[in-house]
């Protein structure tokens, strides 16, 4: 069996390993490795400052290696190779015979030649053994100082601001990361790290290191001094190429192995990999490009020699101290007559520039800092030569109210590259998802190892899983189901102009087969919408909740909640609640939405219950409904001493205003009194906010799993202005929104954002505005608490018995006790 | 009142070996479209009357996702043609033919036999 000697176990190494393993069960392999630990990930190194530990980094246990058949030796340094006898000998003596021999050697720190390197206290930062000794020195200092403001060194800075020292960066260029970022983007960077508690000192060229044993500063050619207890150098790296040179094999002048296109050595049975090796004058001190190498070893090593190693693409995205930084393709805008254009919002510290060929149809390369939420899709525009929009400014400064996050990724061919550190393309993933049935991103990356090295490219395989499924009809379906072939807009216009008013009626007109659990309650949503009938009369259509006018809980119970608008109640009202409540053993909780939530009702008590609730003068809530849930207010100026309006008045008048109406979502309102916004109105999906002179409108935010900030709609406007406003913009969300879609939401989707919004609404650009608040009218006319309509109607009220061939009531059911009320047992077990 | 929550105690008899038809309601009595629950002795049946295909089914009353009473309450409808109720809790759909759960993995069923004679609703029963 060939034999595979790999020099070195780090990232590379582990990664040939991986992939040798993948490809042939027939390769015998031994690794031997100078650290004391498995091959861990060198990349998230500054994350061990943040609490994870050295196994947490590792790339795979020890016991990875024994399964795979892998002799893993650690704690070994390869210091000869006998290229006579094909063996290598370790420093404790070990030897061996090879076949076939990889230097994974990679680098060690470079450190300049300066005096008072060997002091105490001088550092560099490569190994979690430099790390440890980082962190133990450091619990006696309180300042330290970064030699070297390049990408590691700004890691390195992050495990100082980690371990709580005031920390100095050093850099001998004029600028921070003057590898990938230009003079504009390093100061957006520098700007944003001072902030965080770090000091810049760019164009400093360090002569020495002062300091009897230990260091007690820097001193600079200007002949400043910067006084600091700990140094890091972090200078850049110095290919480990000691035991090739010593064999004879071909190393570069400024160090490294050289290797051809197949990462060969000029001895025919030795490769070297990763950052020992240096190709077409280029050393890669990244993981990915480590990585494909490895896969080309890989490949020859088991009689592959279509791949070839090419060179790779420098492009970086990383997030330092919480700024992102990206950087790809050209990103200085060096090649011939290659365009600027550039972004800076200083404010934000967000700073985004592309340059564009010469005839303005491809992208070269760019940086980003601040915001890199692009690197992905720009990065890949880069390599796939994608044609650029006809403004192509309009990718850095973005067209308002266009978020369509999946967009991007629709333009690139399947070949185009996604996870750079594991090859996997574009087309890759779509085979995945529409052939083996992924369909998450944890399928994704069991299956493809995507997502799994950097990290960086989630967010595009995201989009790839999100736009195939969409693709495949799994997530987002335009056509309401199987039965209908209309969008949600469609049947909005259809029920409306042929005056549709049941279910069964559509159905047989413009559906097929017998419906399901998702067309029913749509339509019965917009039947509510367009003609808000009392929803019970087509009971078996609509969604539990609707169906018994009441929310389902655990254990098949029901909750009750009466209308209290505005969140304002007489004590005489709370007592009936109390009263209620207490009769038919309720567990009571006050909502977020200034009401009070009835729990534990069987089916059968729902009308006695409300009987009682609306001879005490309350109406339904629809807290069970795809309709209007509550408008908060705080208590505004008829009591607090700031208010400048009556936010408690305005939110009792619009919430009986839109009382019952029904909408594709539930919704929800709130008045504040005045700025300090006490009601959370921002939080709504409209939201009035008093002013001095009348009411902000606010539309379009909500809570929920993505809070969203509601959006600044009119400023001052009157109380009919304001309420005219509001007749519109809910008329035209109950219009046009996807079903189970909430304002916020659908406001994201819509063409033109915030600003068509406003067109619409307040300067009636379509002309519709008249017809959206007679609309309005009509529907609040119609207005009638369903609940009075059940109790008095017999037919309906025979629908609330858990039997229908029994009076008794549900003897599964069981309660426990919770805080002197009761609550549902858990779950029942299986 | 623990039994009927565990599924053990509900099985499918084929129609052919039911040993009793049990007369549960007026068919009047279930809503057009729709479900509800009957009591045969310890166990929860839930009903539909499927009358827009003028068909009727029956099956065990319990969700075996959430071990919940309540598939009676839920709605039911097709898919390709295979009639089906949805849980209202999770809208877990189950196959009014043959139990099997459709959108999930959760154990099947029981389904019964279903008669309707001279306007009464008969469930069929091995025992």
């Amino acid at each position: 069996m060939k034999h595979v000697i790999l020099v070195g176990n780090g990232m590379t190494s582990f990664k040939l390993c991986e992939k040798l393993r993948k490809l042939s069960g027939d390769i015998r392999i031994t690794v031997y490795g100078e650290e004391i630990r498995p091959a861990y990930d060198r990349v998230h190194l500054s994350e061990y400052f943040a609490g994870k530990t050295a196994d947490d980094l590792l790339m795979a246990p020890r016991g990875w290696y024994h399964e795979q058949g892998i002799t893993l030796h650690t704690g070994e340094l390869v210091t000869e190779i006998d290229r006579t006898n094909k063996t290598i000998r370790t420093h404790h003596g070990i030897t061996d015979h090879y076949d076939y021999l990889v230097l994974a050697t990679g680098s060690g720190a470079f450190v300049p030649p300066l005096d008072g390197v060997a002091l105490d206290g001088v550092f560099v930062y490569r190994t979690i053994e430099d790390l440890n000794q980082i962190i133990e020195y450091g619990q006696r200092c309180r300042t330290a100082a970064v030699l070297g403001g390049g990408l590691l060194g700004l890691e390195a800075a992050k495990a100082l601001v980690d371990l709580n020292l005031e920390a100095h960066v050093v850099e001998f260029a004029p600028r921070l990361m003057p590898r990938q970022l230009d003079e504009a983007g390093a100061t957006i960077l520098a700007h944003k790290l001072t902030q965080i508690g770090i000091t810049i000192h760019t164009g400093k060229a360090t002569k020495r290191i002062a300091g009897e044993d230990r260091i007690t500063g820097l001193e600079f050619a200007d002949g400043t001094a910067l006084p600091v207890e700990m140094l890091v150098i972090s200078a850049g790296i110095r290919p480990r190429d000691e035991v090739a040179k010593a064999c004879g094999l071909a190393v570069h002048a400024r160090g490294g192995i050289q290797v051809d296109d197949y990462l060969r050595t000029t001895d025919e049975h030795i490769f070297a990999i990763g950052e020992a090796a240096i190709h077409n004058n280029m050393i890669y001190g990244l993981v990915a490009p480590g990585y494909d190498m490895a896969d080309v070893v890989a490949r020859q090593l088991t009689g592959d020699l279509s791949k070839k190693f090419m060179g790779f693409d420098m492009s970086t995205k990383l997030k330092l101290l919480g700024v992102d930084v990206g950087s790809f393709g050209d990103p200085f805008g060096e090649t011939p007559g290659s365009i600027p254009i550039a972004f800076q919002d200083r404010c934000n510290g967000v700073y985004k520039r592309i340059n564009i060929s010469a005839d303005r149809k491809h992208l070269l390369g760019g940086i980003l800092v601040g915001d890199a939420s692009q690197y992905n899709i720009f990065h890949q525009m880069v390599v796939n030569k994608i044609p650029l929009p006809a403004q192509p400014e309009t990718l850095i400064i973005g067209v308002p109210g266009k978020e369509d996050e999946g967009a991007g990724v629709k333009s690139l061919p399947d070949t185009a590259q996604i996870c750079s550190c594991e090859n996997i393309t574009k087309g890759d993933l779509i085979c995945q998802i529409k052939d083996k049935g992924a369909r998450t991103i944890d399928d994704l990356k069991k299956t493809t190892k995507a997502c799994t090295g950097c990290g960086g490219c989630t967010p595009l395989v995201n989009d790839v899983l999100k736009m195939t499924l969409e693709s495949l009809g799994v997530v987002v379906k335009k056509t309401l189901c199987e039965h209908f072939a209309f969008t949600r807009q469609d049947l909005y216009d259809i029920i409306k102009v042929e005056g549709i008013r049941t279910y069964d009626a559509l159905l047989d007109k413009h559906g097929i087969g017998d419906g399901c659990e998702i067309c029913k309650p749509a339509v019965a949503s917009l039947l509510a919408s367009i003609w808000n009938e009392v929803i019970a009369e087509q009971a078996t259509i609509q969604d539990t909740n609707d169906r018994f006018l009441a929310n389902i809980q655990r254990g098949g119970t029901y909750s009750v909640v009466p209308r209290i608008a505005g969140g304002e109640i007489t004590p005489k009202k709370l007592m009936a609640i109390g009263r209620i409540a207490e009769k038919y053993n309720l567990y009571t909780k006050i909502t977020g939405g200034q009401r009070i939530d009835m729990f534990g009702a069987q089916v059968h008590e729902l009308p006695l219950i409300w009987e009682e609730l609306i001879q005490e003068g309350f109406e339904s809530g629809h807290a069970y409904g795809k309709s209007l849930r509550t408008i908060k207010s705080c208590v505004g100026s008829t009591w607090c001493r700031f208010g400048v309006q009556d936010s408690v008045s305005f939110a009792v008048f619009i919430e009986n205003r839109y009382k019952g109406l029904r909408a594709p979502h539930k919704f929800k309102g709130a008045v504040s009194g005045c700025i300090r916004e006490c009601a959370e109105a921002q939080s709504k999906d409209f939201g009035i906010i008093a002013t001095e002179k009348g009411w902000n409108l606010y539309v379009c935010g909500n809570g929920g799993a993505r809070p969203q900030h509601a959006k600044l709609l009119v400023t001052d406007v009157d109380t009919d202005t304001c309420v005219r406003l509001i007749d519109r913009f809910l008329m035209y969300y109950i219009k046009t929104a996807d079903p189970l879609t909430r304002t916020a939401t659908w406001l994201n989707k819509m063409e033109g954002g915030l600003e068509h919004l406003r067109q619409v609404v307040v300067e009636d650009s379509l002309g519709i505005g008249a017809m959206l608040e007679k609309e309005m009218k009509e529907l609040m006319a119609n207005y009638e608490c369903e609940w009075k309509k059940v109790v008095e109607t017999p037919a309906l009220r025979a629908q609330y018995r858990h039997f229908v061939n029994d009076d008794a009531s549900d003897d599964t059911l069981s309660f426990v006790d919770l805080r002197g009320q009761k609550m549902p047992a858990d779950w029942n077990r299986k | 009142m623990e039994s009927t929550n565990d599924l053990t105690t509900y099985t499918s008899p084929n129609s052919t070996d039911v040993a009793h038809w049990y007369r549960a309601a007026r068919a009047t009595d279930f809503p057009e479209n729709g479900g509800a629950c009957v009591k045969y002795g310890d166990k929860q049946i839930a009903v539909f009357n499927f009358s827009r295909r003028a068909e009727w089914y029956a099956c065990q009353n319990l969700c075996p996702h959430k071990m919940q009473m309540v598939l009676a309450r839920g709605i039911i409808g097709t898919t390709a043609g295979e009639a089906k109720v949805a849980c209202p809790f999770h809208k877990k759909t189950f196959s009014l033919h043959t139990g099997q759960c459709l959108n999930a993995e959760e154990e099947s069923i029981t389904v019964y036999p279903v008669k309707v004679v001279d306007g009464f609703v008969y469930i069929g029963f091995t025992a």
